[in-house]
Parts: structure tokens; sequence; C-alpha cells
């Protein structure tokens, strides 16, 4: 990057105010006086940045200016030092006739049939969550959900996956249940049914709780919202909530000099979400799209103002004309930049044609949503800005919202890598269960340890119900629901799943990336959906450390060439960097959502073992493979190896040979395996069927040799999923298996109220069902009041 | 003529379109009622449905309860039109002094979204005729502030007149000797914490096991077959 | 301007004889905070609202109707009134 002229007074102490009777700063000001010192360090910025921006301007930055730059090229905002290793995501996107829109717009869109369209996207709120864990939570669903509905979608699911320390640090006890209760309190008040999601514990994410959100929404085809500016003359609306100062922490350094001392004394950085007002503005849009009164629309999420109008002005036709002062204030004494700077909630931006602008406001009315013209869509090429008549801001509107800074940071594989990867978790390494009892011990110990045990404290605080239409929910390997809210009548459903592995991407960040896809991938298949695409995010430490910066370069790579393998292509998503604690990196965490379609909602498969005497059949092969396996982690605090071997032609396979298993009848139950091996499989499926199971162990691995109990219990390769067929069904089934080249082995019987591994070990149902039901409660269950 | 059922959408409603839905699905004619109408369009009853109408703000249906369209359900109710709270509506009802009691935090103060299995004790209003008298149910709850509260008295009173409509067999909620719902005197007008519209098919409703027995996902569509029998001999 | 503004506070609490979680679950933190001291904790609700153009007269009266009718629910809730003047309060109580 250039390092710009001749600017050598730049950085003079020296403050040159011209004395105007205007106290805010202005373009007119900014040309009069060139050499004031601007405080664009404390913004975030670099001086290459800055200097950058004064070129483009050809004078110096407004204050207002400058924290729009400030913000826009921020990390959060520009992707400066992810675009390189992102743009994999498109240059090796499959083809396929179902993306709609791409990476680029506010969420992707895939086309599903029946002339429906979907929308969905991941996104982090991980900082906004450590430091205030209800609201942080909150306004990340909040968030998302706009995100989704600004493509003209009414949003029909939520998921969270969500990752903490240890389950017993009292920093966990704080930042919990405040999340698990925020994400609950929003939305459930929005009336979007929570559908799934994860909750996971490693001491690397003691001080960098991770809480990412998903939101899916289902429109008409044809209906897709976009978000541009097209066609001078058109209005900029901004409707819902009022400006308040929410957000806003770091624009204190702009305060002009002259203070209104008035105001309030702290801005608060921590934005307050209102789940009521999202609600209606929700019911409000969806109104408005039905009368197609909108030509482009925006939500206003990070960057608030500052994002919407760059957005908006840099697609369509380039310029916009805002008058700033106009914007409803919940906080008179806000000053030009708090405004702009503002992530005040439940706001949208519309630009809406002339002659529609009354039925646009009746709309709003009807609601009792706030709407305000504040500007107009021009051909300048310019975003201007005016305050109490002064023009503020006057900036070629792509320059901010697409020509930001393009890093390409260092990265090295770690010099601890090779060491890592050879700390491999065999047998003479760490000491395995050698008997039947100890198996035992091993199994009720796994099923009962924080990532494994059931979560239903958690997620009976979100409403999984609400709209009627959800028909796999948490517990099953993929949150499902069906599209009636576009499509009254309609059978066709679409699944969820996001998964994720930090061990398994410290490991190898190449083959963790593809292990969750490969995951995600498996689970959405197993409830008898097609996979059709995907959505990201990305979680990982500094990338100014070479160490994250080549994590996440080979996450990246490994997710593309995996996407493009499996057909999926990623429709956008999300990435956030700088979750450490001093030089503490948490392990890198790609988050992966697969959405799958299914024709027919009521032929979906399930998990759970319901009908004594079935069939279980293990699909794929095992292998000793317990590199970053919860059993390493929970029994010996280990993390070392590889992760499990990845075989993605064998993941379609397995997910054809799920899909057509469940489309034809042949299934009565599925459930793919992951954390914790078979055992913990068979536990779900047998405690949500309410029936036991006689389990005869496999005694081959998937290369021929011999395969121990311990193995076949415990072992996450990938690649393999569990089911149970009627009797009637065993032999057409296991013959497609056989017939596509899917390893296939009878495993067991659905039978009793034991769990019974034929051979070793009994354990009844209801010590199984205490042993995994109990923790959670323990840990973060407040006791009932007595009435 | 099919019964005309309407249903309630204040701001912030959120089980309105599945009371509709559950109103289509036994045969009734769904009317959708807007919040800031006073014309109730000739519906023969009114389900005033869950949700978070006004976000809860100041308590859960304190502000709802002075909607245009409360004031004539109000009248009309009073003059014996069949009316049904659920969740939130009932909370209306409550505020609207057309039922006894009020609701407040769930015990455990968090909110709760779990398959509960209710005792139908009163089988004889226009709401529960299609319950055998005692049935078991099990229909899903999911609120915050679902615990009823009524003063000593007024609980003796339900008691004692037979007007307490449904009772949890295990309380999620703290909720006073155990109700889950109550009727008004006339017995048209009853107020239930649990969705029945949430229980009408086996695909979305209820699912799975509890303590080994399978559970049904159709038990709350007596609450919509009774009001529709109801209405037709009427 | 020279319209007359007043501020009455009305204070919400639920009747004693209501079991209030809130309130426990806020007494049952604060010895893990280290105050040993605290008895009993009652949660409830203040309202500052400002009048404009009011009658000092029956500035109470018409905060106590407003309580009634919809600050609190009398059912479960008692209220207290208490009118602000332009020192602060007043001392009186309802």
């Amino acid at each position: 990057m250039s390092t710009g002229n001749s600017s050598e007074n730049v950085f003079d102490t020296t403050d040159v105010f011209v004395d105007t009777a205007v106290a805010f700063d202005t373009v007119a000001k900014a040309a009069e006086n060139p050499d004031v010192k601007q405080p664009f360090r404390e913004l975030g910025m670099t001086e290459d940045e800055y200097l950058r921006v004064r070129e483009i301007l050809g004078r110096r930055p407004t204050s207002s200016e400058l924290a729009m730059y400030s913000v826009m090229w921020s990390e959060h905002c520009s992707y400066k030092s992810s675009r390189v290793h992102l743009k994999q995501f498109g240059e090796k996107a499959p083809k396929t006739a179902a993306l709609l829109v791409g990476p680029g717009e506010n969420a992707g869109v895939v086309d599903v049939g029946e002339g429906l369209a979907v929308t969905f996207k991941v996104e982090s709120h991980n900082h906004p969550s450590y430091v205030e864990p209800y609201q942080g939570a909150a306004t990340g669903v909040g968030g998302i959900v706009r995100d989704i509905l600004t493509m003209g979608a009414r949003p029909i699911g939520v998921m969270d996956p969500l990752r903490f320390g240890p389950a017993d640090a009292p920093d966990t006890a704080r930042v919990l249940p405040g999340v698990v209760a925020g994400i609950g309190g929003y939305g459930n008040c929005l009336g979007v049914p929570n559908i799934g999601g994860e909750i996971v514990f490693d001491p690397c994410y003691l001080g960098n709780p991770l809480v990412n959100a998903l939101c899916v929404g289902v429109m008409r085809a044809d209906e897709i919202k976009l978000a541009k500016a097209p066609g001078p003359g058109n209005q900029v609306i901004l409707f819902g909530a009022r400006t308040g100062g929410d957000g806003i922490g770091g624009a204190s350094v702009l305060a002009s000099a002259t203070f209104d001392e008035d105001g309030p004394a702290k801005r608060p950085s921590v934005q307050v979400g209102d789940p009521f007002m999202e609600k209606v503005l929700i019911e409000c849009c969806l109104e408005i799209f039905a009368a197609d009164l909108v030509v482009g629309i925006q939500d206003l999420g990070a960057a608030g103002l500052t994002c919407s109008t760059t957005e908006l002005a840099a697609a369509g036709t380039g310029g916009m004309d805002v008058r700033l002062d106009l914007a409803p204030l919940r906080d008179s004494t806000l000053t030009p930049e708090e405004v702009l700077m503002s992530e005040s909630q439940e706001r949208m931006m519309a630009v809406v044609e002339p002659a529609k602008v009354e039925a646009f406001l009746a709309v709003c009315e009807k609601w009792d949503v706030t709407a305000t013209a504040l500007g107009e869509v021009t051909d300048t090429g310019r975003l201007r800005m005016w305050w109490h008549g002064e023009i503020i801001v006057d900036v070629p509107p792509r320059t901010l919202a697409h020509e930001g800074p393009v890093y390409n940071r260092p990265f090295a594989r770690p010099e601890w890598q090779d060491a890592l990867q050879a700390d491999e978790p065999s047998a003479d390494r760490l000491k395995r269960p050698g008997n039947a009892a100890e198996l035992r011990e091993t199994l009720l110990r796994l099923v009962g340890s924080p990532n494994l045990a059931d979560k239903t404290w958690a997620v009976e605080q979100y409403d999984h119900r609400v709209q009627g239409n959800t028909v796999l929910g948490h517990g099953e390997d993929s949150g499902m629901v069906r599209l009636d809210a576009a499509l009254p009548g309609t059978s066709l459903g679409v699944a969820l799943s996001t998964d994720g592995n930090g061990r398994f991407t410290k490991l190898d960040p190449y083959q963790g990336a593809q292990l969750a896809l490969a995951e995600a991938y498996r689970n959405v298949a197993a409830t008898g959906a097609k996979p059709l695409a995907v959505t990201d995010c990305l979680n990982f430490g500094s990338p100014e450390d070479p160490d994250v910066m080549w994590q996440f370069a080979e996450a990246c790579r490994g997710l593309a060439d995996a996407c493009l393998e499996l057909g999926t292509p990623v429709t956008g998503g999300n990435v956030s960097f700088y979750n450490q604690t001093g030089e503490l990196n948490i392990h890198p965490t790609p988050v992966v959502g697969v959405l799958g379609v299914i024709d027919d909602v009521d032929r979906r498969t399930r998990s759970a073992f319901e009908r004594e005497g079935e069939i279980l059949l293990l699909l794929g092969g095992t292998r000793d493979e317990f590199g970053g396996s919860e059993w390493a982690h929970e029994v010996h605090g280990h993390l070392g190896g590889l992760p499990p071997r990845l075989d993605l032609n064998r993941e379609k396979v397995l997910g054809e040979v799920l899909i057509a298993g469940s489309r034809d009848g042949m299934l009565s139950a599925a459930h793919d395996l992951s954390d914790g091996g078979l055992a913990q499989a068979v536990v779900e499926s047998c405690l949500r069927g309410g029936h036991g199971a006689r389990l005869v162990l496999p005694e081959t691995d998937a290369d021929g040799g011999a395969l121990d109990p311990f193995v076949a219990l415990f072992s996450e390769s990938a690649g393999r999923a569990l089911v149970a067929v009627p009797r009637s069904e065993e032999l057409r089934f296991t013959d497609m298996c056989v017939a596509r080249g899917l390893p296939v082995a009878r495993v067991g019987v659905v039978d009793g109220d034991t769990l019974e591994v034929q051979g070793q070990f009994t354990v009844p149902m209801a010590e199984l069902r205490a042993a995994h039901e109990a923790p959670f409660r323990k840990l973060f269950g407040h006791s009932v009041v007595d009435a | 003529m099919p019964a005309r059922i309407g249903v309630v959408t204040f701001p912030g409603t959120l089980d309105d379109q599945q009371a509709l839905r559950a109103a289509a699905a036994v045969g009734a004619e769904p009317v959708a009622l807007w919040h800031k109408e006073q014309n109730l369009h000739q519906v023969d009853a009114v389900v005033l449905p869950g949700g978070f109408s006004y976000g809860d703000y100041l308590r859960a249906g304190a502000i709802a309860r002075f909607s245009p369209v409360m004031d004539t359900i109000i009248d009309a109710a009073r003059g014996g039109l069949p009316v049904l709270g659920i969740c939130n509506g009932f909370q209306v009802l409550c505020e609207a002094h057309l039922l006894e009691g009020a609701m407040i935090r769930n015990g455990d103060l968090h909110f709760i979204n779990r398959d509960v299995t209710l005792r139908i004790e009163n089988n004889r209003t226009a709401w529960t005729s299609d319950y055998e008298a005692g049935a078991e149910a099990v229909i899903p709850i999911k609120n915050v502030d679902g615990r009823f509260v009524a003063d000593a008295h007024t609980l003796d009173a339900l008691e004692a007149e037979g007007r307490v409509l449904a009772r949890y067999v295990a309380n999620p909620n703290g909720a006073a000797r155990d109700i889950a719902g109550i009727a008004n005197a006339a017995g048209n007008v009853v107020g239930l914490m649990p969705h029945p519209e949430y229980a009408i098919d086996d695909l979305t409703g209820p699912a799975g096991f509890i303590e080994n027995r399978r559970v049904p996902g159709t038990d709350g569509l007596p609450f919509f077959t009774s009001i529709l029998k109801s209405l037709v001999s009427a | 301007m020279g319209v007359p503004v007043a501020r009455v506070l009305v204070d919400v609490m639920l009747k004693p004889e209501i079991l209030d979680p809130q309130g426990q679950a806020v007494q049952r933190a604060l010895p893990r905070m280290g105050f040993d001291s605290v008895t009993n904790v009652r949660q409830g609700k203040r309202f500052v609202l400002d009048l404009a153009d009011a009658d000092p007269a029956t500035l109470r009266a018409t905060a106590e109707q407003m309580a009634e009718k919809l600050l609190a629910n009398t059912v479960i809730e008692d209220f207290q009134v208490t009118v602000l003047d332009e020192a602060g309060e007043t001392g009186e109580r309802a």
C-alpha cells in the first residue's frame, strides 16, 4: 500500500481549528484545516489505512467519514485478513443449478423446488457474549434473523452452535446460563423455532466463548430481495427502532471538542435487543414484501447506518444523499459520528419508489413501526450526508463497502504441529479399558461427560414448536422444518445441521474443516434430506499470528476442496478472528452448516429405536482412530495424533444410501456416528426410543484386521451411521449397501430394557438414563421452588 | 355453514397461525381478527392465542387486554360467547378479569418448552366436551410466566365449583394446586396455559416416549372438535 | 414553555403472600458474594412518570388510578405512590 504523498505535517500535535459557528466536523472544515490530528489509531486503523483514505478523498476525512472508514475497514466488516482465502469458496464452487444467490449478499439462497427458495446463514457474536452473555447472545440471534429477513424471507428456524470453557469453571457458570437464556429470551419472543445446535466444552474457550447463530428462512423463488439502491430519485427509508448509543464505545474518541455535557455520562458498548420490536418488524417487512413495495433493502447490523448506506449505495446506481439528522433518535445528544456508528438493534433500511412510499408508510403505521425517509438514491457515484444543513460526508461508497484493504497475512505451519501430530493416542501412550467392567465404566463416564451428556436443561429453554412446522428438533441428527409458511399444504421440507470440531482442526486444520463438513452432510442425509448447500462460521485466534493464519488458510482450503467434491457450495458465512486471551488462541474452530431438502417430511428418518425386534446395522468401516476423540479428551485430557481419516466418496455413498433408505421406507431409524463413536449413538437412540438393545460388536475393522471391543465402541472413524431396519427390509437394504460398495454389518437388535453389549456388559436403561440425563441439570440447573 | 372460529392477533402474538390451522383441521372456518378492530365478523367463538403480545412488557397480557377488539370480546363473553385463552391468551383473560387469578414467573425462572401430561378434569365446557372426564392428554407447554396463582379463597371456590379445567400430572412450574387451566362460572370462557393447537397431528405434535409409553401427537385436537360440536348443536 | 412538569414514582411489589422466585434467586446469590446478613429479598418495579400540565391537587389521585388500571395487577401486586417536589422526594407516602 502506498504511504501517501507529501503529508509530512499530518501527525503534528498542533490542533488547528477554524472557528466557525458549527460545532461538528464538516467537509468544508476538512478542506480548511487539513492538518488537524485525527485519532485513527484509537479507532483501530493503521497509518497506511488512514493515508489511503486521505488519498481516496483528496483531503483529510471529516470525523464522520473517519468513523465510517474505521468501521467498514475493520476486520469484522471488511474481512481484510480473510478475503484472500475465502475467495476459494467462489473459485472452487461446484456448479449447481440450485444456487440462486451466492456469497456476497446478506445470505445465500438456494432453490428447493415447488417455486420456493430457502435462505440461510450462520454468524458469530462471540466477544459481546463474553462481555454480556444474555444481551450478546440475544442480539446475535436478532442480527442473523434480520439478515434472513432482509433477503425477503420469513425466518422459520434458528440454531445455535455454542462453545464454552470447562463445564465446571466459575466463568462458564457465569456465561453459559446467560447465553442460553438470551437465545431463548430473544428467539422465543420472535416466534422463530429453535431447531438445533450444539453445546461443547473445552478449556481453550474459557476466555473466548463461541456463540454462533444460524437462521433459515423461506420465500417464493421469484421474490428474493437484494441489498441495492437502484433508481435515482428513489427514497431511502430508515425504519424500526430508534437510534441510540448502543455499541458505540469506540466512537467516543470522535466526540467533537465541544461535548454536550447534558448527555449520558457513558456511551454503552453493549447492544441491547428488543425482540418484540423485531417480531413486529418481521411482520411489517413481510407485508411490505408481499405488496412489492421495495426495490432494495438492507438490515442494520454491524456498523449500523454506515454499513447500510454504503452497501446500498455501492450496489445499484452508486450514489445516495442522506440527511442524517432526520434519523429518529432515542438519545438527542448523539453526535453525527455516534449516529453513524450506533449499533442499535432492530433497524432496517429500504429503497422505495416515490409512488410506493405512501403504501410503505401505511404498512409501518399499521404495525406501529417508526419509519423516516432519510434521503434518496442518486447517480452521482457519491454517498453524501448532511447534518443540520452542513455536508459532513462525501465519499465514494464502493471504497467503503467493497474496496477495503486486503491483507495477505503471513502464515506458516506452526513449529509444534509435527510434535502434536506425532503424539498419537496409541494403546501404549494412553491406558485403555482392559476388561468388561472397565468398558462399562468408560461408557457410563462418557455418556455423562459434559460434551456428550443430555442437554435438555438448556434446550428446553428454547421454543422449538412455534409456527407448527418443526418435524425434527434438538436431539435428532438435523433440525427439519416443513416449508408450509411459504406454500400452505406443502410437504416439502429443509433440514439443517451445524457441526465443527476444534480438536480435530487443531490436529490438522485441512482435515478438521473437511470432517466438519462431512459430519454436517452426514447428519442431514441421516434424516433423509439431500444436502444442497453450505454456510460456515470460521472462529479463529489472531490473524496476526502466523500459526493461526496457517490454520485459517488450511481450513479454508480443506472446506473449499470438500465442498467441491461433495457438490455443496458455500453460499455465505462469517469469519470471527481475535478469539484469544493474551497469547492463548482458541482451537481453530470452523463451524459448518449444511442445508438439505426433503420432498416429503412425512418420510423423514428419526434417530430413536422405537420398535422391538428391529435389526441394527452399522454402515461404514471402523478403525483404531482416537486422535482428538472424546475418550482421549475426557478420560486422559489428551489432544494429539491425527484426526480420523476421511473418504469423501464414502460420505457421498453413505449419504445416498441413507436418503434412499429413508425415501423407500426401509429405515425405521438412523443416527450418524461422531463424538463418542458407536457407544454414544446407540445410547442416544435407545434413550430416545425407550427401548434397549442387544449389541454384537463387529470383530473386523475397515482394513480386515481384528477390531477390539474398545475400538468398536469408542473409535470416532468417519463415514459411519447406525440404522434400525424392520426384519422384512433387512435384505433389501443390505443388498443396496453391498451394491454401492458400502460396508454393512449387523450389530444387534432393538430389545428389552437394558443395553447389552454381548460378551461384555449390560446396563439397565434406568442407569443409562440417569448417567446421561442428570449431569447437565446438576451443573447448571437451579432447584425448583416449591409452591 | 361451518362454525366460524375467530383468532385474535395482537402485536407480538406468535401462535395465531397455528390456532387458525387447528380450527381448519377440524372443519371450522378460521377467521383472523386484528386487535385494532372492534368488529368480530360474526364469529361463533374466539381464541386468544399464545405469544408475547407487546413483548410481555409491563406484564404478560396487560397491554393487549386494552385493545379495541378486547372491548367487544369482553362484552360478548359476558353474553355467553365461547372464548378460549391459550397461554398468553389466558394471561389476557386474567388481566381482563374474565377469569380469576394471575400468572407469574415459572418456579425455576426459566422458559420451559416441554410436552406435559394433563388431566382434563372439567369436560362440561364447550371447549372440553370431547374429552372423557379425568382423561390424560399430552400437550406442550412453552412459556416463562406460566405459574398460575390466586388467593386461597379463589382457589377453594374454583375447586368447589368444579371450575378447574385441567391439572398438571407433574407440575412443571409451581402452579397453585397444579392448575393448568380454569373455566369461568358460566363455563363459556376457559383459559389454558398449555398449547392444544400444537398437539393436533403426529407429524408435528408431541412424539417419543414418556415412561416407556408412546406419546400421541393429537391429544390437543379435542379442544377444537369440542367447540365445533358445541356450536353445531347450539 | 411554562407548562409544569411533575414527577411521580409508582413502586409496584408482589403482594406479600405471593411467592417471589426472582427475589429468592437474588437472596440465594448474595451470600455467594460475601453478603451474609441478608435475610429476605423481594423484587419489584418502579415506574417514573413525568406528567406535563399536571394539577398538583389531583396528581396523587391520578397516579393511583394509573396504578390501579394498568401499572399494577391488583390481583397479585400492591403499589405505592410518591409525589416528588422540585427538590426531590416529599417524604409523603401512600
